[in-house]
């Protein structure tokens, strides 16, 4: 309990994934809380691989946790220019209004 | 050790309340600065670990600009305050929050059991490629193998921040009316015919301007 070992990280990158799979699964509210929560997804999954690269003493975790913070960057940058084109086009981002697609 | 344990739990909780603040909150505003506080948290974790160069660069990319990009489209949409919308199910006949949970319960417990029951496999540690050498910094030793065995990845990932940046301006891109903008070409393409008029200017009279 102590002594902080790699299934502490482990599990609270296991808990902050799970929240935001619920936040996706369970909002009603805009789709901007959704980007939120898939923010939320790669940060536990930065964790799991800053986590496993201290612990296993090997380097390429953190390489590859950089390359996933371009990658969430970029997609932030795209899912709030969508975001912010439907608003313009329609007036509304609320989830359940958002049925154009027909889903 | 003692003080380890007790920075990693206070860390952890905090960035467990947040993260869980972040999907229930009822103002999207609220939602923004939890996430803020989560980053952070995250980051401190990370620079408690040893990996402090990544905690710095999550501080500045995440808190610095992502967060921030997502408050400004929040106030710039002006979605903050949406009364009365707390997980509301009337959409669907209510079955999506309790299928949801149970779902997300689901994925939970089998994270939970796939990290109780996980081990080094035997041959792992002798199959490593880049060691974590103590002798240098932690930044230094990313550069070291950031622009050496990975500069291919690291050109890569430039071209992807701009190509999602072309990509979001083209997509908020809109012509509007009565813009008056510069036109190269029709500079450029000037004659001199066009520009200058030669008049022959009488004495005593002048020249008429706007004629």
């Amino acid at each position: 309990m102590l002594s902080i070992g790699l299934g502490h990280y482990l599990t609270l990158a296991a808990i902050i994934f799970t929240i935001g799979v619920v936040g996706i699964f369970l909002n009603r509210k805009n789709v901007i809380v959704i980007l939120m929560s898939i923010e939320l997804i790669l940060l536990a999954v930065n964790i799991n691989l800053v986590a496993f690269s201290i612990f296993i003493n090997d380097l390429s975790g953190q390489i590859f946790t950089l390359f996933i913070l371009t990658v969430a960057a970029a997609e932030a940058a795209i899912g709030l220019a969508i975001i912010v084109v439907y608003f313009r086009n329609s007036d509304t981002i609320r989830v359940e209004e958002i049925k154009n697609l027909k889903g | 050790m003692i003080a380890h344990s007790v920075f990693f739990y206070i860390f952890s909780l905090i960035a467990i309340v947040s993260a869980v603040m972040v999907t229930v909150s009822k103002n999207t505003v609220h939602s923004v600065f939890f996430l803020i506080l989560d980053f952070i948290s995250i980051s401190c974790l990370f620079i408690m670990v040893g990996a402090e160069f990544l905690g710095m660069i999550m501080l500045i990319v995440y808190v610095g600009a992502v967060a921030v990009l997502f408050l400004f489209v929040v106030m710039m949409l002006n979605v903050a305050e949406q009364k009365g919308q707390w997980f509301s199910s009337r959409w669907d006949g209510g079955t999506h929050i309790p299928v949801g949970l149970l779902v997300s319960l689901i994925i939970f417990f089998e994270l939970i059991i796939v990290i109780g029951g996980w081990k080094y496999k035997p041959d792992l540690l002798n199959s490593l490629s880049i060691n974590i050498s103590t002798e240098v910094t932690n930044t230094r030793s990313i550069g070291n193998v950031l622009y050496t065995d990975y500069i291919l990845l690291f050109q890569i990932s430039g071209m992807i921040l701009l190509v999602a940046m072309i990509g979001a301006i083209v997509l908020t891109y809109r012509e509007r009316a009565g813009v008056k903008r510069q036109s190269y070409v029709k500079q450029i393409s000037r004659e001199r015919d066009e520009g200058v008029d030669l008049v022959e200017a009488e004495r005593n009279k002048g020249v008429k301007i706007d004629a």
